[in-house]
């Protein structure tokens, strides 16, 4: 017998997990490379968490702004990132974000134009000039559709609604992928040269997120187990402005345009708080700012009635407002009854991005293990330790695109790798677990705990004893998971799926802890009560983090000197 | 806490029968968190596919009370609570399991549309008001619910000659781009079948996304097959001179 029959296989060049930005965008570089290529993802096509991107894409083009390029874009990455990013990577992203923008224009996305029929470009935290190439506030949407449809006309094999829980090896090698249809619960193998993951990030461990339910750390969490090295996992960020009102939409995004196109915030005196916090940059400061700006005003009284702050842009004309900012008009007016032309939003933090994730090479997207490639949120290195907004869309198609060409040219002068009986049984056996017990906790009830311990002790200010009582809680997590049951059938069944998201979550925010109580310092997204000082000692090193003889396992892995050209561009002070 | 009573449709391809389950309901509260409170308290196996919760992703499409909605976009406090809030999946398409139903036909209709293809030598130069009523076209979050009411899919079940409103609505999207150089108006004729269209205007009623896909998307759409296929001047000159 050989060792797939059992089992549904596919068989390509380049497995791409993830229909997101990054993973489409890879699909299409994979494809122009004469590779066979197959997209596998949890969801419908076009549904993916890249849809919600709101305020826009950042691409140094200089559309309004002459004197931006790609030195600037460099340099507010970098300090954005609080020096800890990936130089070399920051340096890629911004010399090649203007062409893909382009790309996308020419693939038929539509931006909205300057008066002399440029792409128009709007201001956000952190950026020197007005640099996000955007669609009113759904330029994620545009960008999954223009990329969706290219991909689907260039002809890659999609697998819709499926769910890949383990990477298959042959020796060091990644060899393929094993999973479900999430329709009819039935097993799928997959056997590939090159896999890239771009699965997107790891907000559901959170109770306050702006991410929808994929967003499980499937991919860091695949990886991981295959052996590849995570990075900089200590880094979450936490979005200034998520909404805190009702209750149902706690935490869903309120984009940060809102305060691009002017918006202020208030506290509940009246107050432009921000004053305070970073008087030069006020509401444009980075994210990381914001949010504690906005956290420390609640925890010390001033905040809205719902525990916010008040985000307030009605000084515009509300027809501007409506132009610019439509989907916030209508989210706030249908699910909080505010109008956002008449009066001020309710806002409070929101975990929404991972900086951390697999740790890749800079030109390929390559991780340490042969044959497998990461890219987007899924990777780690461009945004340091804390991202600008507008950095994620353009991350996706910069390093989707190389991660896609890399994995081609690593299939091309490959042989194809053979799979293991033993290891597809093995990942079977796994899943099935917890539907075949007849006792047992609920995968939700577990979600729900696992939730509020990363909310209320991982959050946006740590300290040694809060992180030390989160390991304690995630191993009893652990062991209430591995005992958990599931009800029902393995035809669509959402509780069987969360127990499986919910093993990924539990690695991820193992590892996030790990490296959040061994960063003995505050820097961007990272705030310890405890060691509130950023150290430039602590800005030589990474957090790097292997699974060895199954045990979680941190290092620091120094940092590469920076070529004395970037080092210039660093120290100009604009 | 007050509750109130959902009727889901719990079931699969071979049939099915409505549930009853008791909400506790909390302010705010959308159908899609009652769906979502019945998960984890009650029907862990319950089937319901969403991805965003903010109407962005076009993905939890039911029909609530018997209209087509957004189950997330839908306020609990707007329906009535003396009767039981029934919730369905939407009729066009077959029930996977619950409230999730196959929709790949309409990713099988896509394909079908050659996609956007710069003319030659154009400058990538684009004016705002050329390019605003392209961007209605492409807010659609392809929920599918403009298929879903769409007569000729729901009550004919014409899915092998028609393309419906959110294909038109793409196609549209593509033909007003100001610099694309295809025509596509043969294929909304033979493949996508426009003139099944009656423009009772069912789509652009439930689109979450207020697209007017009849006047702004279909109107336009017909009157360029009519001008290519039935203008009489052309009709004549085709008649004498062969169809080309």
């Amino acid at each position: 017998m050989t060792p797939t029959a059992n089992y549904e296989t596919h068989e390509h060049d380049v497995l791409i997990i993830g229909a997101g930005g990054a993973g489409l965008r890879a699909a299409i570089e994979a494809l122009a490379q004469g590779a066979r290529v197959g997209v596998v993802c949890k969801s419908l096509l076009g549904k993916a968490h890249t849809v919600m991107a709101e305020g826009g894409l950042a691409a140094a083009m200089g559309n309004l702004d002459k004197a931006d390029d790609w030195r600037t874009h460099f340099r507010d990455t970098m300090r954005g990132g609080k020096l800890l990013n990936n130089w070399r990577m920051a340096q890629l992203h911004a010399q090649e974000a203007p062409d893909r923008v382009r790309e996308l224009e020419q693939w038929g996305a539509l931006f909205d134009r300057t008066e002399s029929g440029e792409i128009l470009q709007r201001a956000f935290g952190g950026h020197t000039f007005r640099r996000l190439c955007h669609v009113g506030d759904r330029t994620g949407l545009e960008m999954i559709r223009t990329l969706q449809d290219r991909g689907v006309h260039m002809g890659f094999d999609v697998y819709m609604e499926c769910t890949v829980t383990k990477l298959l090896k042959d020796g060091d090698r990644v060899a393929g992928a094993f999973g479900y249809w999430r329709e009819t619960g039935k097993f799928v193998t997959f056997k590939a040269k090159s896999i890239v993951i771009a699965t997107g990030g790891i907000g559901k461990s959170w109770r306050v997120t702006s991410n929808s339910w994929e967003c499980t750390g499937d991919g860091m969490a695949l990886a991981y187990e295959a052996g590849a090295e995570l990075l900089d996992m200590e880094f979450v960020q936490f979005h200034p402005t998520g909404m805190v009102w009702p209750p149902g939409v706690q935490g869903l995004l309120v984009t940060e345009a809102v305060r691009g196109e002017g918006g202020l915030l208030r506290n509940k005196n009246g107050e432009r708080f921000m004053e305070k916090y970073d008087p030069k940059r006020m509401e444009l400061s980075t994210r990381d700012v914001v949010a504690r700006s906005i956290y420390t005003e609640v925890k010390e009284g001033r905040g809205s009635p719902h525990g916010g702050a008040f985000l307030d842009i009605s000084h515009k004309p509300a027809e501007y407002v409506k132009r610019k900012l439509p989907s916030m008009y209508h989210q706030f007016k249908e699910l909080a009854d505010v109008d956002i032309t008449k009066g001020p939003m309710e806002v409070g933090p929101t975990c929404h991005y991972m900086m951390g994730g697999i740790r890749v090479d800079a030109e390929t997207g390559r991780s340490s293990v042969p044959g497998l490639f990461a890219a987007g949120e899924a990777a780690a290195g461009l945004h340091g330790a804390n991202r600008l907004g507008g950095n994620s869309l353009s991350d996706l198609v910069v390093f989707g695109r190389r991660a896609g060409l890399a994995a081609a040219e690593h299939a091309k002068k490959t042989a194809a790798p053979a799979l293991d009986n033993s290891q597809i049984e093995a990942a079977e056996r796994e899943v099935l677990a917890p539907l075949a017990r007849t006792s047992g906790e609920s995968p939700y009830q577990i979600h729900h705990d696992l939730q509020e311990v990363m909310q209320s002790l991982v959050g946006i200010f740590r300290t040694d004893e809060d992180l030390r009582k989160a390991l304690g809680e995630l191993e009893k997590l652990k062991a209430r998971a591995a005992k958990m049951r599931v009800e029902g059938s393995r035809v669509f069944n959402p509780g069987w799926h969360l127990s499986r998201d919910l093993a990924c979550m539990l690695t991820v925010s193992e590892a996030c802890t790990h490296a959040a109580l061994a960063r003995k310092e505050s820097r961007g997204a990272h705030s310890r009560l405890d060691f509130p000082k950023t150290e430039d000692a602590w800005g030589t090193k990474n957090h790097v983090i292997v699974s060895k003889g199954g045990a979680m396992t941190l290092f620091e892995a120094p940092r590469p000197a920076m070529p004395t050209e970037l080092q210039q561009i660093l120290a100009e002070d604009k | 806490m007050a509750e109130v009573t959902l009727r889901v449709f719990r079931g699969d391809r071979d049939g099915g029968k409505p549930v009853d389950y008791q909400v506790p309901l909390t302010e705010g509260m959308v159908v899609l968190d009652a769906i979502h409170s019945i998960q984890a308290n009650q029907a862990p196996d319950l089937a319901v596919r969403w991805n965003c919760k903010a109407a962005k992703c076009g993905s939890c499409s039911a029909e609530v009370n018997g209209k087509p909605r957004l189950m997330c976009k839908t306020r609990m406090d707007a329906l009535p609570h003396d009767q039981p809030i029934t919730v369905y999946p939407m009729k066009s398409f077959p029930v996977i399991k619950d409230l999730a139903t196959d929709v790949s036909w309409n990713y099988r209709v896509n394909k079908k549309i050659p996609p956007f293809q710069p003319r030659p030598g154009v400058e990538w130069k684009m004016y705002q008001r050329d390019v605003d009523r392209v961007q209605e076209f492409r807010k659609c979050i392809e929920c599918f619910l403009c298929q879903n009411v769409c007569h000729v899919l729901r009550d004919h079940d014409k899915k092998e000659q028609f393309g419906g409103p959110r294909f038109f609505v793409r196609t549209a999207g593509l033909e007003m781009h100001p610099l694309d150089g295809a025509d596509r108006t043969r294929m909304l004729k033979e493949e996508l079948g426009i003139g099944f269209c009656n423009i009772t205007k069912c789509c652009t009623e439930v689109c979450p996304e207020e697209i007017h896909i009849t006047d702004n998307a279909i109107i336009p759409l017909k009157e360029r097959v009519v001008d290519e296929f039935y203008d009489p001047v052309t009709m004549l000159v085709r008649k004498i001179f062969g169809a080309k």
